[in-house]
């Protein structure tokens, strides 16, 4: 260490910074960009061995051809060539042409754990301690097939409502848009023009949430007197009004596709009342009321498994079970563990239990067999990943991680949010979720692990909900501060874009499913959709 | 066998004379008379217990008539859809204020440049120098009469300091500076006590303003970012235009509202 030799240098860095290596600046790049730039230049990279063997395998484990050896400079693309015409050779030519995602197992302060390979094999190398001499075990991931273009800007307002929006949802072929508002009207939209289809009367009181059934024919609104009114989205006509519970409804959710074959009748609803009702909406029966909360249920989900999962401000989340063989609403397991009121809950499944049958392109279906088969398909595809996940926020500023088909303990806690946790969603590949907190921040989260991967900030108010473009590569965040914000995942730490133009606090938000664009509601009474 | 008993056989047994009736109205016409000459001739602790008496029948009398009033009364709509809808996410939630959002900078930037505002004074009685002034008498003979004191409240910056008194023309006491207003939200309609930032304009004279004179109807521009008010763009309200509406020189606060 001759401190006369020393030729540039800035900083301290583990080693003396500039004497052995003149062109490291004693500090690591964070920016790719830059990596790339000193490519070929950096001394370090030429440390390590010039090739390495690695083993691809699956979500599921299994190995995919022998150890191969490739060069330490390939980067993911390269990865993604080989592994197609690996898969090509196998004869899974359908999973040839999409792209994949690469993972490897690296111990963190004693926690083994995923981590993605997002540029080479070497900057993931000289960033980790691994193994040059070990074999290096790749999990391979598909991505989605399709691109969703971000959105920034506002293409239309729709004026319409007399209060505050709500809520607003797209269609699960993204061709409708329908919102509720506190004007106590649901409105239906026309996507291509926007410009109203049917303007509904007849609730009583503000409507507060909204789902469309999963074949995407009827639509299901709740209010705060606790009515349930079923509309026919052709026409805008109730099929059937019924007053649900004794006080307002907080969520409802539609029975997946797949479990019913193809006749989307059965959906269930929360109240502050604490209960929850299973409905028939073909007979106009209640089926079942799920009584074992003792306080005002928040939120309730209808799994892909056949499970509903219902959270409570008791600080419980009870998971009951529709399946066909057992007696139905039986409480199966009761999730403790948080330590104040759970205000939400989101499923890995959530959005493939949404979309139903349809594609990201929403291709009608000839007969409802058809959908059926092809929502079965979809979820046979993507249950693959593992068993379903389920997270829930809760006031206690925590969020908890669950395998609520299996065991009633929880994966893992996640901390670090500093104010109550109000949403939660599901990426729609499972691979990540974001959950929006009071504090103003967006935290994202590994999908699987749970571990934290990125806080989003920018908001200047509470965030109040987040929303998924389809190919899991964009977020956007509904704030308080009348804004929304889009997010590239998962590097993005600033906004991508900014949109503004609501005149009051945004309440509302749903990204179409099919990609084309973005719903956000507000409380000035407006409705705004934002294309790229 | 008690007397009514007794009567009430009577009258079952014989039926009541075929004057009763009649003599029955008499008698509660003539009681109202008969009381009041009473109520007339009455004195002493007599005069007292009755008028407490009669007093009390009379309350009861206003409260039977009240209650079948309330029959003719409108009540209120049970169909009415409360006001400020908010999402499920948000009901029960204690603490959240909810702010309106105030007119974007724009908007404000574009009347600050005309320095036009809709305000809440629109008038306000000028304010004469000769009010506003003290002359002051300097020089050795106390024969020099170029220096002023003003004597109305003033917003003093934090960064200024003092001239040299041979070139001071214009004395701000430092008594009658203020750093704080109290800030009336109208449409909220709570009241703020927030740091006054610069007075924009005094409608009385632009010198005035320059050496930042309240008076009642001065804009003000006073700071609102503890209100968490944001702007459509997203970012947080700074600095927002406020009216003085008292007099502060006589009041020793000031008193504003919120220009929305």
């Amino acid at each position: 260490m001759s401190g006369d030799k020393r030729t540039g240098g800035i900083a301290w860095a583990g080693s003396l910074v500039g004497s052995e290596n003149p062109k490291s600046l004693g500090y690591r790049y964070s920016n790719p960009a830059k990596r790339y730039r000193k490519d070929g230049e950096n001394e370090e990279e030429h440390k390590l061995p010039t090739n390495l063997v690695i083993q691809f395998r699956n979500r599921q484990g299994e190995e995919l051809a022998d150890n191969l050896d490739v060069p330490t400079g390939s980067s993911v693309d390269d990865l993604q060539a080989l592994i197609r015409s690996l898969l090509e050779q196998q004869g899974d030519g359908d999973n040839a042409k999409i792209p994949y995602s690469f993972y490897a197992k690296v111990e963190k302060n004693g926690v083994l754990d995923d981590v993605e390979i997002t540029h080479r094999l070497s900057d993931f190398l000289n960033e980790n301690k691994v193994s040059t001499e070990d074999v290096l075990q790749l999990t391979y991931q598909p991505l989605a097939v399709f691109r969703v273009r971000p959105v920034t800007r506002c293409t239309d307002t729709m004026p319409g409502h007399t209060e505050a929006i709500l809520h607003v949802s797209y269609s699960p072929d993204g061709k409708h848009l329908a919102s509720g508002g506190g004007d106590t009207t649901v409105r239906f939209w026309d996507v291509n023009t926007s410009l109203p289809k049917h303007t509904c009367k007849q609730h009583k009181n503000h409507v507060l949430c909204t789902a469309w059934s999963p074949d995407g024919t009827r639509f299901a609104s709740c209010d705060k007197n606790g009515v349930l009114i079923l509309w026919d989205p052709t026409n805008g006509k109730p099929i059937f009004s019924k007053k649900a519970h004794r006080q307002y409804i907080s969520s409802l959710s539609w029975e997946p596709m797949h479990l019913n074959g193809g006749k989307c009748e059965r959906l269930v609803t929360s109240s502050k009342d604490s209960t929850c009702k299973v409905w028939n909406v073909r007979t106009q029966q209640c089926l079942l009321t799920l009584s074992g909360h003792t306080d005002s249920v928040e939120c309730v989900r209808w799994g892909g498994e056949g499970f509903l999962y219902s959270a409570s401000r008791d600080r419980s989340i009870k998971v009951w079970t529709m399946k066909d063989g057992d007696v139905p609403g039986k409480l199966v397991r009761s999730l403790k563990g948080h330590s104040h009121r759970v205000n939400t809950l989101a499923l890995s499944s959530d959005y493939i239990c949404r979309t139903g049958p349809f594609d990201h392109r929403g291709t009608p279906f000839a007969s409802r067999e058809e959908g059926f088969q092809a929502s079965v398909e979809k979820y046979k595809n993507f249950i693959q990943q593992g068993h379903e996940r389920l997270v829930s926020g809760s006031d206690d500023y925590t969020l908890f991680l669950w395998h609520p088909t299996q065991e009633k303990h929880p994966i893992k806690r996640l901390t670090g949010h500093q104010q109550a946790v109000n949403h939660i969603a599901f990426s729609p590949d499972g691979r990540y979720f974001a959950s929006a907190s009071f504090d103003k921040k967006v935290k994202l989260w590994n999908g699987f692990s749970g571990d934290f991967l990125n806080t989003l900030t920018g908001h200047v108010g509470p965030v109040y909900q987040v929303a998924w473009s389809s190919d899991s590569q964009y977020l956007v965040s509904a704030s308080k501060d009348s804004t929304a914000k889009l997010w590239e995942v998962p590097t993005g730490k600033r906004a991508r874009a900014t949109l503004p133009g609501h005149a009051d606090e945004v309440f509302a938000l749903d990204w179409s499913p099919n990609g084309a664009s973005v719903a956000t509601g507000s409380k000035d009474r407006t409705i705004k959709i934002w294309k790229c | 066998m008690p007397q009514h008993e007794h009567m009430e056989r009577h009258r079952k047994l014989h039926g009541r004379r075929m004057d009763a009736e009649e003599r029955d109205r008499k008698k509660e016409s003539r009681l109202v008379h008969k009381r009041s000459e009473f109520a007339q001739k009455v004195h002493g602790i007599r005069a007292k217990i009755y008028q407490k008496r009669r007093f009390k029948e009379k309350a009861t009398m206003r409260k039977t008539i009240a209650m079948h009033n309330q029959r003719s009364n409108q009540h209120a709509n049970d169909e009415a859809v409360a006001d400020g809808a908010v999402p499920a996410y948000l009901l029960d939630r204690e603490g959240v204020s909810r702010a309106k959002v105030l007119s974007n900078t724009v908007k404000q930037k574009r009347k600050e440049k005309a320095g036009k505002w809709e305000v809440p004074i629109p008038k306000v009685k000028p304010v004469a120098d000769d009010e506003m002034f003290k002359i002051l008498k300097t020089g050795k003979r106390q024969k020099k009469a170029w220096k002023r004191m003003v004597t109305k409240c003033t917003f003093v910056g934090d960064s200024f300091t003092r001239k040299n008194p041979k070139y001071e023309r214009f004395i701000r006491p430092s008594g009658l500076r203020m750093k704080r207003a109290n800030v009336t939200h109208p449409e909220l309609k709570t009241t703020f006590q927030l740091a006054i930032l610069g007075v924009k304009k005094n409608p009385s004279s632009q010198i005035y303003t320059n050496l930042g004179v309240l008076t009642k109807g001065t804009i003000i521009e006073v700071n609102v970012s503890e209100l968490g008010l944001v702007t459509t763009s997203g970012k947080v309200a700074w600095g927002k235009m406020a009216q003085v509406t008292n007099n502060p020189e006589l009041d020793g606060c000031v008193n504003a509202v919120l220009l929305v």
